[in-house]
């Protein structure tokens, strides 16, 4: 996302295909740019943690435990957002949570989007057996609902980050893979690929080479929106206790943590819901963005 | 309709839902650990006492024979016993069950009173302040994250204000006889009006946190749906009929702009089941979703395997009933 | 068919009288003016028949006096009287008092402009509810339903109190369209505007539709604006048509004397386009060129470019002149005997 806002100013001079002219008429939406920059900020989070946070996310300080944000009484500067039930600092350990969020939802989107685009295009352009196979198996797959498919898996794999981005990608395939087939069979009928396949082009080619790059615009909106997605479902694992495991800091077992304080400390379950919505809100508004500069029809 | 279409209808269904009693079965046949040990686990046993037990569960014979025998058992609502509960998983599930169709019901109702009449107004009021309102509500309302916000409304309804109940389905002084085992009717139909006062109280904010995501996603489905309604032939003609604004889009409008939010709220009740486990765990609802979740970290699981396959085949059931209402809303659409 | 009504008319007062008529909208290329200037008078019981290519400003003319141009179209000058009153300052309850009752419309498409949801009885009944005062106050659904079997009756629908319930797909083409004008007439409207009322359909069934409504017409004294794109359909079902082209009026007149001697170049050229049963086998000579963008036009006639007898004084604005009694011509060689 963020190269997406960087490249038309970069290299004005370049030839303008309808994707480049996608990208322009999104750098012009100011909402849309505002929010991809927050996304981009979030990212920046997750990699420079170590840097940025002000304490060790997994210091343990009884002194602390339940401080108050800053504001509060009780509370002090260097601990701003305040101190969870061991006295660690919340700030820090949202900062390092963004980890968590950001790598899931870059990894589940990155693989599903890659494994749903190769199974979409094989069951749009070859058709036949392998397209009733993978068009069942997505069938089938839409037969549960996302977070109970999710919490079957990781019931039956245990918790960890790993079974986490395996039980997401084991569905969200689903989704390109039936976008990248719509696509493919719209495409099969275009001159451009008649014209490939005339000239007896190998279908792989075809298929990569001359159909794919046609077609990216719907798959890479497609996988924007998903990443919203992946990230409330990441969340709501791990705030089940299904998901990442303590000590390591996620945002969804943050607020989970803080649900036995709602009388009396309400910051620790807040501030990391904060964190989710404006991450979530933000890749939403930027998706938005995307869909309606790469498809002005939708923007009604 | 015609009956024979219906069957049809029906007949497609059938593998979907086979490939889907697949999965359930080898998700659980998967599972790391013996199921045997999980039960024995607090007793002592002899190894001869395992294979027995072993035996009479049938875990010794082949997969396919197995997956047989759970078939054939789900069918006839055998689903084992419930490790936990010592009592069959049948049992243990329909007590639950009615608390989350009551939350269930509750929140698609919700959803549709909220994004019906804002849908509408934002589409006659598009690019105006409400659409606008409407257009941001939405994103916040995708945006949530359900176990978050449920929190925050008990933190700002139950604990600071006080005016709802932290959680629970009902105070303990309400005891009325079942009749449907939803509670908010049963205590109307037995005539007290104090115990559904009780009822609804504690069925507001679990109700609302499932029921926002869904009205953000039908108020967008509403709203298209009506600007492209409003845009056709009949709206011209109804308004060169001399009706009045009010017949114009409540009527002829909306009957017409109905059928895509009725479509997707029938697919969206689908996704209120996975919203179901979050909410029911924020909020004490003593419903299947906690049930499951529980289940879970006691590793329950002919429980958890009985539950994820009702989950499944009401979602396809689900997405077949969109299908029939889309067709019966829509008197152009003929099977 | 009523070639002695322009004798008459001259002395009635007009039931429509639409005067310097500019309708408009904006558009991101610019202001385009669908209508400019159109003055037209309806008399009672006339029927008068527009006829233009499509985007002549026939259709837009006529949604000005029903107050339902599409936005964010506007009517921008001009005055339209019908039956004493100035319809541009109408109140939105007077509007809806209006139409359905005085001012009744039907639309080129029934398929398109019933409500596909919705009963033909409902949306016959609901008609005769907003409007017919004379709907006695007890059994008043009864009464409306009753009306609405005879509307259908009467546009011809076999078995109406049977069919009456069904929705507007189960019925075909040319029943849909005589539902959609029994809808129109049945509170007894002053005037129709019958827009394209037979494009939609089969050849054979438009005669009866045409044949319906004149019918109709005369049996309700209303008055008949017959929209056409077809100088044909207006040829044997109208009193006089007035020839629409880049949102002017370019001819008017009674139909015969029209037909047999048009006066503007545009009117000839539609005329090439009837096919004549004497000689079928003539070639149909079709009006080269394309309806100029309606977006700043003026100093030239909006001819110009498609004219075969186009002079030099031509690039001027062109005036309506008179060509006889009842006639008139937005051509400065109207009075020639061009051929």
């Amino acid at each position: 996302m963020s190269a997406a806002i960087q490249a038309p100013a970069a290299m004005p001079e370049r030839a303008e295909t309808p994707t480049w002219q996608s990208l322009r008429r999104f750098s012009g939406d100011g909402f849309s740019v505002a929010a991809a920059i927050v996304v981009l900020i979030f990212v920046l989070l997750a990699v420079l943690a170590p840097w940025i946070a002000p304490h060790d996310p997994y210091e343990t300080d009884l002194l602390r435990r339940l401080q108050p944000p800053a504001w509060m009484e009780g509370g002090e500067w260097s601990y701003i957002l305040g101190c969870d039930a061991l006295g660690r600092d919340i700030l820090s350990r949202i900062i390092y949570g963004s980890q968590v969020s950001i790598t899931i939802g870059l990894a589940v989107v990155l693989i599903s989007t890659a494994i749903g685009t190769v199974l979409g295009l094989a069951a749009g352009y070859m058709r036949g057996w392998v397209d009733i196979a993978i068009s069942r198996v997505v069938d089938i797959l839409l037969g549960f609902p996302y977070l109970i498919f999710a919490i079957a898996l990781m019931a039956m794999m245990g918790p960890g980050l790993q079974n986490i981005i395996l039980a997401l990608v084991y569905k969200e395939w689903v989704v390109p893979a039936r976008v990248v087939r719509g696509e493919v069979l719209a495409a099969r009928e275009m001159e451009y690929v008649e014209a490939a396949r005339a000239i007896g082009a190998p279908r792989l080619h075809i298929m990569f080479r001359e159909i794919l790059p046609n077609i990216l615009s719907p798959v890479i909106v497609v996988s924007t929106i998903r990443m919203a997605h992946v990230i409330i479902l990441e969340a709501s694992l791990s705030f089940l206790g299904i998901g990442v495991q303590p000590p390591t800091a996620s945002w969804g077992s943050m607020v989970a943590d803080g649900r036995s304080f709602v009388l009396d400390a309400w910051w620790v379950s807040t501030f990391p819901g904060i964190a989710i919505l404006v991450l979530v809100l933000s890749i939403n508004v930027a998706s938005q963005g995307l869909r309606d500069a790469f498809d002005p029809k939708f923007s009604d | 309709m015609k009956p024979l279409a219906l069957i049809g209808r029906i007949a497609q269904l059938l593998p979907v839902l086979l490939g889907v009693s697949v999965i359930v079965f080898v998700m659980m046949a998967l599972t790391p650990g013996d199921p045997v040990e999980i039960m024995l686990a607090d007793q002592q046993a002899t190894p001869e006492q395992a294979q027995a037990l072993r035996h009479d569960m049938g875990l010794d014979r082949p997969a396919l024979e197995r997956f047989g025998i759970f078939i054939g058992n789900a069918l006839t609502g055998n689903f084992g016993l419930s490790f936990f509960h010592r009592r069959p998983v049948f049992d243990v599930i329909a007590e639950r069950l009615p608390a989350t169709i009551e939350l269930t019901l509750a929140a698609l109702l919700l959803a549709l009173a909220i994004s019906i009449p804002l849908g509408v107004v934002a589409a006659v009021k598009k690019n105006r302040l409400v659409d606008r309102l409407a257009a941001i509500g939405s994103l916040f309302g995708v945006s949530l994250p359900g176990f978050w916000f449920g929190i925050i409304l008990i933190i700002l309804f139950a604990v600071q204000m006080r005016w709802l109940p932290v959680s629970g389905r009902m105070d303990f002084a309400c005891e009325v006889a079942p009749i449907t085992r939803l509670m908010t009717i049963d205590s109307l139909l037995r005539g007290r009006p104090d115990c559904f006062a009780d009822a609804l109280s504690h069925l507001i904010l679990p109700a609302l946190t499932l029921a926002l995501p869904m009205a953000a996603v039908l108020t967008r489905v509403q709203r298209a749906a009506m600007l492209e309604v409003l845009r056709s032939d009949y709206i011209v003609f109804a308004q060169a009929k001399g009706l009045s604004r009010r017949r114009i889009l409540w009527r002829h409008a909306l009957k017409n702009a109905l059928v895509p939010t009725v479509t997707v709220a029938a697919i969206e009740t689908g996704s209120l089941l996975g919203g179901n486990m979050v909410v029911e765990t924020v909020f004490g609802w003593p419903g299947l979703g906690r049930l499951v979740v529980e289940s879970i970290f006691v590793r329950n699981y002919p429980l958890v395997q009985a539950a994820v396959l009702l989950y499944a085949v009401t979602y396809v059931l689900l997405n077949f009933v969109a299908d029939i209402l889309y067709t019966l809303l829509n008197p152009r659409v003929r099977l | 068919m009523h070639s002695t009504r322009s004798s008459v008319t001259e002395m009635t007062a007009p039931l429509l009288s639409i005067r310097n008529l500019k309708t408009c909208f904006p558009t991101r290329a610019g202001l385009v003016t669908a209508v400019d200037g159109v003055d037209l008078d309806l008399y009672p019981g006339e029927c008068l028949g527009i006829v233009g290519e499509s985007g002549s400003g026939k259709s837009v003319t006529f949604a000005s006096v029903i107050g339902l141009v599409r936005s964010p179209g506007y009517v921008a000058e001009g005055t339209i009287r019908f039956d004493g009153t100035d319809l541009r300052n109408l109140e939105a309850e007077q509007w809806r008092q209006l139409r359905g009752r005085d001012i009744a419309m039907t639309m080129q498409d029934a398929l398109t402009a019933l409500n596909p949801a919705l009963t033909v009885a409902e949306q016959i009944e609901e008609v005769l509810l907003a409007h017919a005062t004379d709907l006695p106050r007890k059994g008043r659904w009864e009464a409306a339903r009753a009306r609405a079997v005879e509307m259908l009756r009467l546009v011809g629908i076999p078995a109406p109190d049977k069919r009456i319930d069904d929705y507007p797909h189960q019925f075909s083409g040319g029943m849909r369209q005589r539902i959609m004008i029994a809808i129109a007439l049945s509170c007894r409207p002053k005037l129709l505007i019958a827009d394209e009322p037979t494009t939609a359909l089969d050849v054979t069934i438009q005669a009866q539709v045409l044949d319906l409504i004149g019918d109709l017409r005369r049996e309700l004294g209303m008055s008949v604006v017959l929209i056409t794109h077809d100088l044909g359909v207006v040829a044997e079902h109208t009193d006089r048509v007035a020839v629409m082209y880049a949102g002017q009026v370019v001819e008017i007149g009674p139909t015969q004397e029209l037909i047999s001697q048009p006066k503007h170049p545009y009117t000839r050229g539609l005329i090439g386009l009837i096919p004549r049963l004497s000689d079928l086998d003539a070639p149909i000579k079709p009006i080269e060129g394309q309806v100029p963008e309606l977006i700043g036009l003026g100093g030239i006639c909006r001819f110009h470019d498609r004219c075969d007898y186009r002079l030099p004084q031509c690039r001027s604005d062109i005036p309506m002149v008179a060509v006889g009694p009842g006639r008139q011509a937005r051509c400065i060689r109207a009075k020639e005997n061009l051929s």
